[in-house]
């Protein structure tokens, strides 16, 4: 019963929250899509707190996300003894950059005066789940050897069950209470995403690659409107 | 050719005061506001001194403007793809501390302090942390001269000139200074625009004010590294990056800016330039001896009929065209090529122009009098107080010539209006000085005229922002008819 709340229902109400919420945030409450940035206040510890933090967290959850798509690919690369070690002890070095980086985030946020004045509850919510989100990984990592190559094989099945609607839990709830956790805390911090500072990465702007370098928005295509023979003038532009 | 219209400015140095009336008007109307406080769109700085935020002109520090790297012109910070690298902790943004923390006072307890021995005092209390706190620096720490030894000698613009000189400026019998308000540019090549990876900042096509999207803004932070004027600024408690808005609201109801309508000493001035698009990025990145010039080259003339045929092409309004032809910016910066641009090497083509201010050069003193003869016409300007090299730092890319030039109009201009009032002046030192400069003394009045006696109409030039056919564009006029004129007309209908 705990176990079909923990891992089906949170789930759904996760996943369904993150992608509603998140739909409606950045369209509807844009002006609350923010970094928060509080580099201003405080510059030379955030250096390396946000470097470290972020170059690890972003390489898992790349990580996390390729074995998703590609289990096969992993399961085939992983069985090679030299290619799984690489791996594995490269996701583990990833991971204890970005632990130590949140350790240091949340030292800074402490020791700061300054930064007392733009720390919300939920900021410690989002630290904390992070923190044992990570946390939990190391564990697994380190006891659990080799997850790897079981994350592609053992838990992606359950979570495809997941998304295409016919949830199976019985691999998982086999597992050990410490994998379990690190699933739950996932779906936590995956709920998390509209409603904390963590909705700051899914306004990641790749389209500046391909933007022209100036932007100049015009109220009304002047002469689009002048050439127009329609009875209702005025055409907007493309880009606004 | 792709003619747009810019609205443009024009400071006169010689009659700014240095009241900060400009700065105040412009903090009660936008920047009153928590995360605001530190921000002054419009501040006054004194030079020789190292500004707000704190030696903002020194790039090796802040990376902001452009750099020519052989043909290219690219953001000195990093642009397309470094700049998304640099989101996570940005090396070269301006902190807090290089502005200034701002504070209030502890004025209750005056009132409310138990009877002791001391009289109480309001101390200063941080708006950040809220505790008390010791005041290290403010917007205006070096106002008037102050500190000069910690402010003045570490202005930017002092590096390339002579060891002597640079002595010379801090002498007691020869000190000078200079008022430099400053505010955003609204630039024609702007640098804000093109750091910001969300796309938030981004010109205006009709006048070209430039903008920050409060809505798409996700504080990334970078136009605050990119503008090198410092002109943008990040509020600490919203998240997002703010900057001049040249109180669009104020400009399309056909009112002057509230820095420029509330100015004292009026050296303030505004109209349209018309100028060439196209011309954009090649002008930019002239070599930089012809910057300056390459600039003046990119407005064209209003009167010209072809200009006028190709902009009525491009939609500009008739309104708006007529407004350049009587633009008071037009006649400074083109027609009598008095006012240029605050550092051009920058390359953001900036806006706003300054004509660079005579008195600090004349006043000299020959044996503790100061120097008043008219016998030798250029020598003030040869052996002024000021060395050239300075004011050419600032206004003319580092170009002397560029300076003497303009020093040399305003100078005729005076010596006119002498001629003309007390009628002291040897005829042949009239004509040279007319013969040189080029002025003719109708010009000489025309500049006297607009620098001193007009009223408000003439001094800001503004066209109508034709909000009638904006609103087209957005909903039908029809639909419009009828609704309260305000509010997006959303507040009648059911949703559910
Ligand atoms: C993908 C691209 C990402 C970008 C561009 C990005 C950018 C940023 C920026 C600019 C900040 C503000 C730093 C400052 O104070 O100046 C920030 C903070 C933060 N980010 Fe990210 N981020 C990304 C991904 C992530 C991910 C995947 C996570 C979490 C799983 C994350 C968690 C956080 C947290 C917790 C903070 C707050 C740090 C603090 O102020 O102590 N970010 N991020
Ligand atoms: S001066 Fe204004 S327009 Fe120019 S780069 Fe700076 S903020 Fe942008
Ligand atoms: S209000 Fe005018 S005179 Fe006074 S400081 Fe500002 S620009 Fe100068």
């Amino acid at each position: 019963m705990i176990d079909s709340f923990l891992l089906i229902g949170l789930p759904y109400a996760a996943l369904f929250l993150c992608v509603i919420g998140t739909i409606l945030r950045v369209n509807y409450y844009g002006y609350s899509v923010t970094s928060h940035s509080s580099q201003f206040l405080e510059s030379k510890k955030l250096f390396w707190g946000s470097r470290l933090f972020h170059s690890g967290i972003v390489v898992l959850l790349i990580g996390h996300i390729v074995g998703f798509l590609i289990p096969k690919t992993i399961i085939f690369l992983t069985a090679t003894p030299l290619w799984l070690l690489v791996i594995e002890i490269t996701a583990f070095a990833f991971g204890i950059l970005s632990f130590v980086g949140i350790l240091l985030l949340i030292i800074r946020r402490v020791q700061v005066k300054r930064l007392h004045s733009v720390t919300s509850k939920m900021d410690l919510v989002v630290y904390t789940v992070i923190a044992f989100q990570i946390l939990t990984g190391l564990t697994i990592a380190y006891f659990h050897r080799w997850g790897t190559a079981w994350y592609a094989s053992a838990l992606v099945p359950y979570l495809r069950s997941i998304f295409i609607f016919s949830p199976d839990t019985a691999v998982i709830t086999t597992m050990p209470l410490m994998i379990k956790l690190h699933v739950i805390s996932a779906f936590v911090f995956i709920g998390l995403i509209p409603f904390s500072r963590l909705i700051h990465f899914v306004a990641y702007p790749v389209r500046y690659l391909w933007r022209n370098v100036q932007l100049v928005i015009w109220n009304r295509d002047l002469k689009a409107s002048r050439a127009s023979r329609e009875k209702r003038m005025g055409i907007k532009p493309k880009n606004n | 050719m792709d003619i747009r219209s810019q609205i443009a400015m024009v400071f006169h140095l010689d009659k700014c005061i240095g009241c900060h009336t400009c700065s105040v008007a412009c903090k009660n109307i936008w920047t009153d506001r928590k995360g605001a406080e530190y921000m002054w769109w419009n501040n006054v700085e004194t030079k020789p001194g190292t500004g707000y935020p704190t030696k903002w002109e020194d790039q090796s520090i802040y990376k902001g403007g452009w750099v020519k790297n052989g043909d290219k012109l690219e953001l000195r910070v990093a642009g397309k793809p470094t700049g998304l690298t640099k989101l996570f902790h940005n090396p070269d943004m301006p902190v807090m501390d290089d502005y200034y923390e701002p504070w209030v006072y502890d004025y209750d307890h005056l009132f409310e302090a138990p009877a002791g021995d001391d009289q109480p005092s309001a101390r200063a209390i941080s708006l950040v942390t809220g505790e008390p706190m010791d005041i290290k620096g403010g917007p205006n720490w070096d106002d008037d001269l102050s500190g000069t030894p910690d402010y003045g000698r570490q202005d930017v613009n002092l590096r390339n000139l002579t060891a002597e000189d640079q002595e010379a400026m801090f002498q007691l019998e020869r000190m000078t200074m200079q008022y430099l308000p400053r505010m955003c540019n609204h630039c024609l090549n702007p640098t804000c625009v093109a750091a910001c990876p969300s796309g938030a900042v981004y010109k205006r096509g009709e006048d070209g004010v430039v903008l920050i999207s409060q809505d798409k803004c996700r504080g990334w932070r970078l136009c605050v590294t990119a503008c090198p004027y410092k002109k943008t600024y990040y509020n600490w408690t919203s998240g997002k990056s703010e900057k001049c808005v040249l109180c669009y609201p104020r400009l399309e109801s056909g009112q002057a800016p509230a820095c420029m309508h509330s100015c004292v000493g009026r050296i303030r001035y505004l109209g349209v330039l018309l100028y060439d698009a196209d011309k954009i990025k090649e002008f930019a990145s002239a070599p930089e001896d012809q910057l300056i010039d390459r600039q003046l080259d990119i407005y064209l003339n209003p009167f010209d009929e072809k200009v006028i045929r190709e902009a009525k092409k491009n939609g500009i309004a008739d309104s708006t065209i007529e407004a350049a032809q009587k633009s008071p910016v037009y006649k400074f910066v083109k027609e009598w090529r008095i006012a240029l641009p605050l550092h051009a090497e920058f390359r953001t083509l900036p806006s706003l122009f300054y004509v660079p201010p005579m008195l600090p050069v004349m006043g000299k003193m020959t044996d503790g009098i100061y120097e008043s003869n008219t016998e030798n016409l250029w020598g003030k300007i040869e052996d002024s107080r000021v060395p050239m090299q300075y004011m050419a730092n600032l206004f003319s890319a580092g170009n002397e010539e560029k300076i003497r030039e303009v020093m040399r109009k305003l100078m005729a201009v005076r010596y006119h209006r002498r001629q003309v009032t007390v009628n002291d002046i040897d005829d042949e030192l009239i004509q040279h000085a007319y013969k040189s400069t080029g002025l003719t003394p109708d010009i000489a009045d025309a500049i006297y005229r607009l620098t001193s006696l007009v009223k408000y109409d003439e001094r800001f030039v503004i066209p109508a922002a034709h909000r009638e056919e904006a609103i087209e564009m957005i909903e039908s006029t029809d639909d419009r008819k009828g609704s309260s004129g305000f509010n997006e007309n959303k507040g009648y209908k059911r949703v559910f």
